[in-house]
């Protein structure tokens, strides 16, 4: 290091000053069609155009600003602290955890259990539907289905872009089944798991040559035809009206959550009239749904089966060398995952009272994808959390009112929305290429389970 | 017989758009491996931006030759989407190379939802109709062709010369092909892979915003939303075709489009998608690396 540090950092603003006018020129020229002019119909209807410079000049000056920082400032901190770590010589690995860090699934699952009523007693009987229906209901269902998704993805390595088709097949298998044949939502929510997973297998079937993108591609395809015939084969579906007032979830048969029911859930009770209870046990419901979700993966994960699909994310020649079967391998994969994916949509259809192709778009794919990814594959935990983290992270946005003071009374942050989700799946990625949780319990292992870096798992190649 | 010819047509004419969409899937995933998801919303990136140049023009010049008109919203398109499809991948995909094969994945997913939503943010959530740029309509018996039919199966051939003279004949194509075959040797023989990659990346875009803009001339509608489906047919036509091989994704290209038109004329125009995806299910569980794709050999 010859050179003196203030020689270093003239130069170092030099080249920050530069890089921030040349990220200023670029930003100008992305932005200036698209934020520059808004197009916009006239009274006529005629389309017509005007001008926002001022926005242009924020997104600008944001843009060189940003890089000027990063470039001057954020970069040369982080570099100096990763120099100071690689110096230091000595893995930072502590081996005495806090009690918090050790305990944190224990810790969670009481939160998780004690969270209705902590919600109640917070923000009372009425204002707490929202917390538990938008936030706790709505967070479960994607966990729930990124753990199932998970075991396509993170343990068999099989890349699915079309798993929202199971959920939908499982949350039309309810609303069709109960509103034909009036079956309950407790012998329905099997079924629609059971013929979820018999879907998966026909999905498997002709891709079981494929590999990698190829399999990518022909699974979104898979969930596309699912959602065109859903909404084209009006007979059944009724197309894009969808089907409504689906059959409500009764207490295993024995107390009905309908307000005109002779066994009335509140009254049987004596409680006050509210939906808050049926959001409660329709919130225990989901929960049981995912612990169930997590408990057959990490017991699949320990016989044959599971081993099976690790290893075929690992190295499909060895696997068939081995003598694995690959095709029951893979058909079980899919099934299994596709299975969870039925639970989770009949849960749904029940919850929501109302199914349409509308829920079922390739964006949802994709959100749960990234959250399998975002969360580490493989790791159960650091999916949840990025469920929590990307779905919570958005429905949080709904409910910030008080941007609206902020930013004039015509913004909506809800329009924002998935602009910022998907923001967020780019800057997690950037910063965590291995998601929230880098580490892996690895299924086999000499005398003790330690936990292993994440980039030791591959991902497969379908 | 004459109907048949009138959807050959037709199909013809949509086939060379998904084509050139096509084309960008294929290179950015011969080049450097990854599904770029978002070159679907580069697609309509292109589009929008036509839409606008359309706008600015026809209202400070209201005479203006539509050929000329033509040719400024290919070129300001081309230019957009390359400086954009530039920075995402500077952005967004430069930093995970040499990272596992899903992380650029969904940070192009990411990147086609911002791209998507941006739009909408900050051009409103409308379909945007523009007047009908070219009417002339030919009839040859009972069979009808429209100029715009004939420009865009033109442009389109004019525009695959250019670009298969590029691949093949110039020191850019050459390095392409190098980078492609192999990254690293290619780096050491002097190629300069980052700005070979990058100017991939704009040249995929440009072809795009040429797709882009010849879909809004033919249909005179833009939406926020058009990026999704057009994409997700051109990267089927990729994969038809055989990922990573150019002539393949124009014959991809132009199958889909035939097979679009032909199922709307003959059968229901409700299911042609449902016959898009079943048709691309069909060949790729016979020919599992796509009509002209070259198959994977895996070395142990």
């Amino acid at each position: 290091m010859a050179y003196t540090a203030e020689n270093n950092s003239s130069s170092l603003m030099a080249k920050a000053v530069k890089e921030g006018i040349f990220a200023g020129v670029i930003a100008f020229g992305m932005f200036l069609l698209f934020v520059g002019i808004e197009t916009y119909q006239d009274i006529n209807n005629q389309l017509t155009w005007r001008t926002r410079w001022g926005l242009l000049a924020v997104f600008v000056a944001v843009a060189a600003i940003g890089r000027f920082l990063t470039v001057g400032f954020i970069k040369p901190h982080l570099d100096k602290r990763k120099l100071a770590k690689a110096k230091s010589g000595v893995l930072d690995i502590s081996t005495d955890k806090s009690f918090f860090h050790r305990n944190f699934l224990k810790i969670a699952l009481l939160f998780l259990l004690c969270y209705p009523f902590l919600a109640m007693l917070i923000f009372g009987r009425q204002g707490s539907l929202k917390y538990v229906d938008n936030f706790g209901i709505q967070i479960l269902i994607y966990v729930m289905l990124a753990w199932g998704l998970n075991i396509v993805v993170g343990l068999a390595g099989l890349l699915d872009l079309g798993y929202v088709a199971f959920y939908a097949v499982g949350a039309y298998s309810y609303a069709l089944l109960s509103a034909n044949f009036g079956f309950s939502f407790w012998l329905l929510l099997p079924m629609a798991g059971i013929l979820a997973g018999f879907w998966g297998i026909i999905l498997g079937f002709p891709v079981l040559r494929l590999r990698g993108d190829y399999l990518a591609i022909v699974t979104l395809a898979f969930g596309e035809i699912i959602r065109l015939v859903l909404i084209n084969w009006t007979d059944v579906t009724r197309g894009t009206f969808g089907i409504s007032g689906i059959a409500k979830a009764s207490f295993f048969g024995i107390w009905s959550f309908d307000v005109g029911a002779a066994n009335n859930f509140n009254k049987a009770w004596g409680l006050p009239s509210s939906s808050v209870y049926y959001k409660i046990f329709l919130f225990y419901v989901i929960l049981a749904l995912c612990l169930i979700t997590a408990y057959v993966t990490i017991r699949l994960r320990r016989m044959p089966i599971g081993r099976a699909w690790e290893a075929l994310r690992e190295d499909e020649i060895a696997c068939r060398s081995l003598g694995i079967n690959t095709v029951t391998t893979k058909l079980t994969a899919f099934a299994t995952g596709a299975m969870f994916g039925g639970f989770a949509g009949s849960f749904f259809a029940a919850r929501q009272g109302f199914v349409s192709p509308e829920s079922f778009v390739f964006l949802e794919s994709a959100v749960i994808l990234a959250i399998v990814v975002l969360g580490g594959m493989g790791s159960l935990t650091g999916i949840a959390i990025a469920a929590v983290v990307m779905v919570g992270g958005t429905e949080l946005l709904r409910e910030m009112e008080f941007l609206k003071h902020v930013f004039g009374p015509d913004f909506t942050p809800e329009l924002y929305r998935m602009l910022l989700f998907g923001l967020a799946m780019i800057i997690v990625m950037l910063f965590k290429p291995r998601g929230f949780v880098g580490t892996r319990e690895p299924t086999a292992f000499l005398k003790e389970r330690k936990a292993v870096s994440g980039s030791f798992t591959k991902e497969g190649h379908g | 017989m004459e109907y048949f010819i009138q959807q050959l047509i037709n199909g013809l004419t949509l086939g060379s758009i998904y084509g050139l969409v096509a084309i960008g899937y294929t290179m950015v995933y011969g080049i450097i491996g990854m599904i770029n998801f978002a070159h679907g919303d580069i697609f309509m990136l292109g589009g929008f931006a036509a839409l606008i140049i359309f706008l600015i023009l026809t209202s400070f010049f209201a005479g203006i030759p539509v050929a000329l008109l033509l040719l400024v919203m290919l070129l300001v398109g081309m230019l957009m989407t390359g400086l954009w499809n530039w920075t995402i991948e500077r952005v967004a995909y430069r930093p995970l190379r040499g990272s596992f094969r899903l992380a650029p994945l969904i940070t192009a997913i990411g990147m086609s939802i911002v791209l998507s939503n941006f739009i909408q943010v900050t051009q409103g959530p409308r379909n945007k109709p523009i007047p009908p740029l070219v009417t002339d309509v030919y009839h040859l018996g009972n069979i009808t062709i429209s100029l715009k039919q004939i420009l865009i199966v033109v442009i389109t051939s004019v525009l695959l010369f250019a670009f298969w003279y590029i691949v093949n004949k110039t020191p850019l194509g050459r390095a392409q092909r190098a980078t492609e075959q192999d990254r690293k040797m290619a780096a050491l023989l002097g190629v300069d892979v980052d700005r070979t990659i990058s100017i991939t990346f704009i040249m995929g875009a440009a072809l795009a915003a040429v797709a882009g803009t010849m879909y809004l001339m033919y249909y005179g509608v833009a939406g926020f939303n058009d990026g999704f489906i057009p994409g997700v047919k051109a990267f089927t036509a990729a994969v038809l075709g055989g990922i990573g091989s150019l002539p393949g994704a124009v014959l991809g290209g132009l199958l889909i489009g035939l097979i679009e038109s032909l199922w709307s004329a003959y059968f229901s125009i409700a299911y042609k998608d449902v016959a898009t995806f079943a048709i691309l299910a069909i060949v790729l569980i016979f020919k599992p690396t796509g009509i002209l794709g070259r198959p994977e050999v895996e070395k142990v």
